[in-house]
């Protein structure tokens, strides 16, 4: 069912726009892209897309005098989506192609895949299932009726966010031996290390789910 | 878990799908909007889009039919022919690319590659490679379309990509492409024994057998399949049944 939610998706310059804004009309039918700080004001949800190496991510939310609108944005408690990239920067900070600052909206870091098991290949492309920490978390959030380690979602990425509040990893999936965050949560802000936009009927689910976030 | 991911390869020829004999020898069978998403559907875990004469006549991709390919399928979507720029691959994503493909332009100008992983990441970039086998383990990678030799060596060429940053290999065989001969094995092999980044094999998918064979011999993270899809040979769903029956993991 659609309802019509205001959805401000983010261009700053390398997001994966066309899919995104694709996904999430399926649910609603007020989906503006948009590069400007007043419409991120009035938005009644917000979602960062995201292709893209960090560095250059956070250039293009400053080149367009973003950075300090998407923190207010967060602060209002409205929902919040970041996607791949788009996740990350709202970390404190990120470590591709040297260290860079970041959002800062969710304290943590973006680090590289490391210590993983041997002929492991980085970045991780491909179709990987998601663990819920604990029962019924996942209750009331993007991730509800979404199966626990059944439900494939789309990876590709090569450095993934580690929030330093473990109770913020709202999902973890295990590649190469080693287990990562691949969602978080602060409060309404939401991050996903995977594409949900090209993560086929799970990943429209999860797109819905955010949409009836908005109160 | 990583799952061996299955996906349909669409040849672009105009405004349709074609399906080229050792990269030749076209025949159309399709509406490129139509099959992605019959593929979608099906369960294809992404879709591969290849102008394959842009690149030859110097023309840039046809964004309004990749846009109106990309339009109803939510799975990834790797896209190539004709990627010569930044511009093009900023082009490429907004038209609903995930991510590019590039071949000819990145053995002309190799340095491309620098730049269009620090702009869109590695994950953004991927190596499209057409090898011909010119000796016993030797294959020399082709340009435009398969047309144009480079006088290189694929596995020296794909280790130099590889140092520009490029974090995925399309890698077809020029000599199996349409004959559902099976893969060529020794070549897959030749790529994935050292990338560390997933390698797509593509060329030569006849009978399942073929599929689980460069799998399981050769290694490929994932294969890219036209013919005997596109020919309803077999599906992509029984595909997948038959190799998670052999015991390689894919998505169902």
């Amino acid at each position: 069912m659609k309802i019509s939610p205001t959805i401000g998706i983010v261009d700053y310059g390398v997001g994966n726009l066309h899919s995104a804004v694709k996904a999430f009309k399926q649910f609603s039918d007020k989906v503006i892209v948009t590069e400007d700080a007043d419409d991120i004001r009035a938005a009644d949800a917000l979602v960062l897309p995201g292709v893209g190496a960090f560095p250059t991510g956070m250039q293009g939310l400053k080149i367009r005098g973003l950075v300090e609108p998407i923190r207010a944005f967060s602060k209002t408690g409205k929902p919040m989506l970041g996607i791949c990239l788009g996740a990350q920067i709202m970390l404190s900070k990120g470590y591709e192609f040297g260290m860079h600052e970041g959002l800062n909206l969710v304290e943590g870091e973006v680090v590289d895949f490391s210590a993983l098991a041997t002929g492991t290949k980085i970045p991780q492309i491909g179709w990987n299932s998601l663990a819920e920490p604990a029962q019924e978390v996942w209750q009331n959030t993007i991730l509800d009726s979404v199966a626990s380690n059944r439900d494939s979602v789309y990876f590709v990425h090569s450095f993934i966010f580690q929030p330093r509040q473990p109770d913020e990893a709202l999902a973890t999936t295990e590649y190469g031996g080693r287990e990562f965050c691949s969602v978080f949560k602060k409060n309404n802000i939401y991050g996903c290390q995977f594409h949900p936009e090209k993560s086929g009927a799970v990943g429209l689910k999860i797109i819905e789910n955010f949409i009836h976030l908005v109160s | 878990m990583n799952n061996v991911r299955i996906i349909p390869r669409l040849d672009i020829k105009g405004p349709n799908v074609v399906k080229p004999v050792h990269t030749e020898a076209l025949r159309v069978v399709g509406n490129p909007a139509e099959m992605a998403e019959a593929y979608y559907k099906a369960g294809a875990d992404e879709i591969i889009y290849l102008d394959i004469v842009a690149s030859l006549y110097q023309r840039n991709l046809d964004f309004d039919l990749l846009k109106s390919v990309s339009e109803k399928i939510f799975v990834p979507l790797t896209v190539g022919g004709g990627i010569r720029s930044i511009h093009d691959i900023s082009n490429a994503l907004r038209a609903g690319a995930d991510k590019v493909a590039i071949n000819t332009y990145a053995v002309q100008h190799p340095e491309f590659l620098v730049e269009a992983v620090q702009t869109f990441g590695s994950q953004c970039i991927v190596l499209y490679v057409e090898a011909k086998r010119v000796a016993l383990g030797r294959w020399e990678p082709y340009t435009d379309g398969g047309r144009e030799r480079t006088g290189l060596d694929v596995v020296a060429w794909v280790k130099e990509a590889l140092s520009k940053g490029v974090g995925e290999i399309l890698l077809t065989s020029i000599d199996r492409d349409g004959t559902r001969l099976g893969f060529e094995l020794d070549l897959v092999q030749a790529i994935t024994s050292f990338s560390p980044v997933p390698v797509i094999a593509h060329g030569g998918a006849g009978s399942v057998d073929s599929v689980k064979e460069v799998i399981k011999n050769a290694k490929a993270d994932a294969v890219a399949i036209s013919s005997i899809f596109h020919y309803n040979e077999v599906s992509v769903k029984n595909l997948k049944v038959s190799l998670q029956r052999a015991d390689i993991s894919v998505r169902i």
